[in-house]
């Protein structure tokens, strides 16, 4: 493919594509491939592979913050983390975010892109209300939900009220915190999916909805019969982000609940970050993050086997 | 996936609407739509009213308990003063600012020549390395904290930018967006300067670099809005106040302040600001890009 590329000698009389297999182009060639990958594989090797590869050995250390103990313990951390209820708990917890927000977040954003693909006025108005939560940094969003989540002066509870619903103590319920974090995590992220979706209903050809049209069907029609068909391989591929996307919830429950309350909400990464650096034991932190990551990757397999499937 | 949404730029164009749904009378189901679609605009808007309103209270009109759009005592600027004089906010929008640039500047360069090889070179071991930076896209970043953490202590980086700028350049998935832009050029382009003997560096930059403006910007604004807002490891990796990004810096304000409630809206919406209005500038680029790094990311 490449031996049109690669600069002939001028003696050469060879000029079929086994050209390139002179011992001269093969060199060459392999000595600029790695020459253009080494400045990424440079950062790759050393902020990548490494940090995942130490952080093995770190997970059998009883390593800690404070310089004790830096020897093998083999698989003790791990042992001592499959039996504490507290990383259970958090892994329960960050299951559970991700089972109730991935719902919303796919099937809003879903509607949210239905409604612009119609054709409305004004199309700029609803895309920048909808996108421009998603350029808020967490801490942004957090201060934002947590002013209008206050039980006493909070925006929420007052409109609530004003339609007869009693008081919600939003981030203080244990019941009631993590949907909570939902509604913030709902209004910050789904504009993401929601310029995905619009994205794949664009790219449907146009013809099928004029064809449709001739044959009489309306916009509720078209969106049954042939919009939300074509977007089925869209869809698993938003669902698989956005499981994926879940699983790392960390920033706005730190820094709306810092996992209250009573730990009703206290995510995985929150429990890693915090034996880590407020416990000081790295090396127990290290199994947490490693059993996390096996969670991720058995995830993600499943997800990889159910796609192979449909698409087989 | 990539292909299509990059061929038809129809993404925040609004002719591609006129031509897709020929636009007739307002039918029943047309306003239908609009009512749903105002109503969740309504909703999504509330959020940043409400600060902004809170923002320009004052303090006691903020903590008083009977909500008001229009203050007792009339809106007054005091918090957004309050705000400016703590300083911090300017310099962590600085901080934000020159890291993220740096971050993003980074990962074009590196992530477009590994992607340049990965498309058009034939090296030994590409398929192995190919291999290798598929599999690190599932490596979550929060797993990588620990270890992370300890090597910038043992590099001494802690407390300095490098920490925050360093480990963030590495992005796998936009690898991968620019190979399959780069796999889309002909390679007829290519021919005419292989013949006048121009050097792959020169092929690279002069022919391939240039051809691919939409996608690096797409790559670049991915990363850019990524970096801006990554919250989690600037945390980890820095507690100077000098050099807080402002995600971080904001978080040790939300502390400090307390029940500045004003005050607490007014950094917030301050901090917001810049992206807000760059997406106001660059609301198709943004749109666009997004929509194609994220659609191409898997």
């Amino acid at each position: 493919m490449s031996s049109s590329l690669t600069r002939r000698s001028p003696g050469s009389r060879v000029s079929s594509p086994t050209a390139q297999r002179s011992r001269g182009s093969l060199t060459r060639n392999n000595l600029s491939g790695w020459g253009f990958a080494a400045p990424f594989l440079v950062f790759f090797l050393v902020f990548l592979v490494w940090p995942v590869v130490y952080g093995i050995y770190m997970s059998l250390t009883g390593k800690s913050l404070t310089g004790a103990n830096d020897s093998m313990i083999g698989l003790a951390n791990y042992a001592e983390a499959f039996a504490d209820a507290d990383m259970w708990r958090s892994l329960g917890n960050t299951l559970y975010f991700t089972v109730i927000s991935t719902v919303p977040l796919v099937l809003v954003a879903l509607v949210m892109a239905a409604l612009l693909n119609v054709g409305l006025p004004a199309q700029w108005l609803w895309r920048l209300s909808y996108f421009a939560p998603y350029l808020l940094a967490s801490t942004v969003v957090s201060l934002f939900f947590t002013w209008m989540y206050n039980p006493q002066l909070g925006l929420i509870n007052d409109s609530l009220s004003k339609i007869g619903i009693p008081k919600v103590a939003w981030l203080n319920d244990p019941n009631v915190a993590m949907w909570a974090i939902v509604i913030a995590t709902l209004w910050w992220t789904v504009g993401f999916n929601f310029l995905l979706y619009l994205a794949a209903m664009q790219n449907i050809p146009a013809q099928h909805y004029e064809a449709a049209s001739l044959d009489g069907a309306g916009a509720w029609r078209q969106l049954f019969s042939i919009t939300l068909p074509q977007l089925v391989p869209t869809t698993v591929m938003i669902v698989l982000l956005q499981v994926l996307a879940s699983l790392k919830i960390f920033d706005q429950v730190y820094q709306m609940t810092a996992g209250g309350p009573g730990g009703s909400t206290r995510p995985v990464v929150q429990y890693i970050f915090e034996t880590g650096f407020t416990g000081y034991r790295l090396g127990y932190s290290a199994a947490i993050s490693y059993i996390f990551f096996g969670l991720i990757v058995l995830v993600s397999v499943m997800q990889f086997v159910i796609t192979r499937r449909r698409s087989a | 996936m990539a292909t299509q949404t990059l061929n038809r730029a129809t993404l925040g164009t609004s002719t591609s609407q006129a031509t897709r749904q020929p636009r007739k009378k307002m039918t029943a189901g047309k306003i239908a739509a609009l009512v749903v679609a105002a109503v969740i605009a309504f909703l999504w808007l509330v959020p940043f009213a409400w600060a902004t309103v809170t923002a320009f209270k004052s303090e006691t009109d903020a903590a008083s308990p009977k909500i008001s759009w229009i203050p007792p005592s009339g809106f007054t600027a005091d918090a957004f003063v309050k705000v400016f004089q703590d300083g911090n906010i300017p310099l962590w929008t600085w901080n934000s600012l020159y890291t993220s640039a740096a971050i993003t500047a980074v990962t074009l360069v590196i992530s477009s020549l590994v992607a340049y090889a990965l498309s058009r070179i034939d090296f030994k071991g590409k398929k192995v390395l190919m291999t290798v930076i598929i599999a690190s896209i599932i490596v979550p970043p929060p797993v990588l904290i620990i270890p992370l953490f300890y090597q910038m202590l043992a590099l001494h980086m802690i407390d300095t930018s490098w920490a925050i700028i360093l480990p963030q350049v590495i992005h796998p998935a936009m690898v991968f967006v620019l190979k399959k832009f780069f796999d889309q050029i002909p390679r007829e382009l290519e021919e005419a300067a292989v013949m006048d003997g121009a050097s792959r560096m020169r092929i690279f930059t002069q022919i391939v670099l240039p051809l691919s403006r939409p996608i690096l910007a797409a790559v670049a604004i991915f990363v850019f809005i990524g970096a801006w807002n990554n919250f989690l490891w600037p945390f980890i990796a820095t507690n100077d106040a000098s050099l807080l990004t402002l995600p971080v810096g904001l978080q040790t304000i939300k502390s400090a302040y307390g029940i500045q409630y004003a005050q607490n809206m007014a950094s917030a919406l301050l901090a917001a600001l810049p992206l807000i209005v760059v997406f106001l500038f660059f609301q198709r680029q943004i749109i666009k890009g997004v929509a194609t790094t994220g659609l191409a990311g898997t």
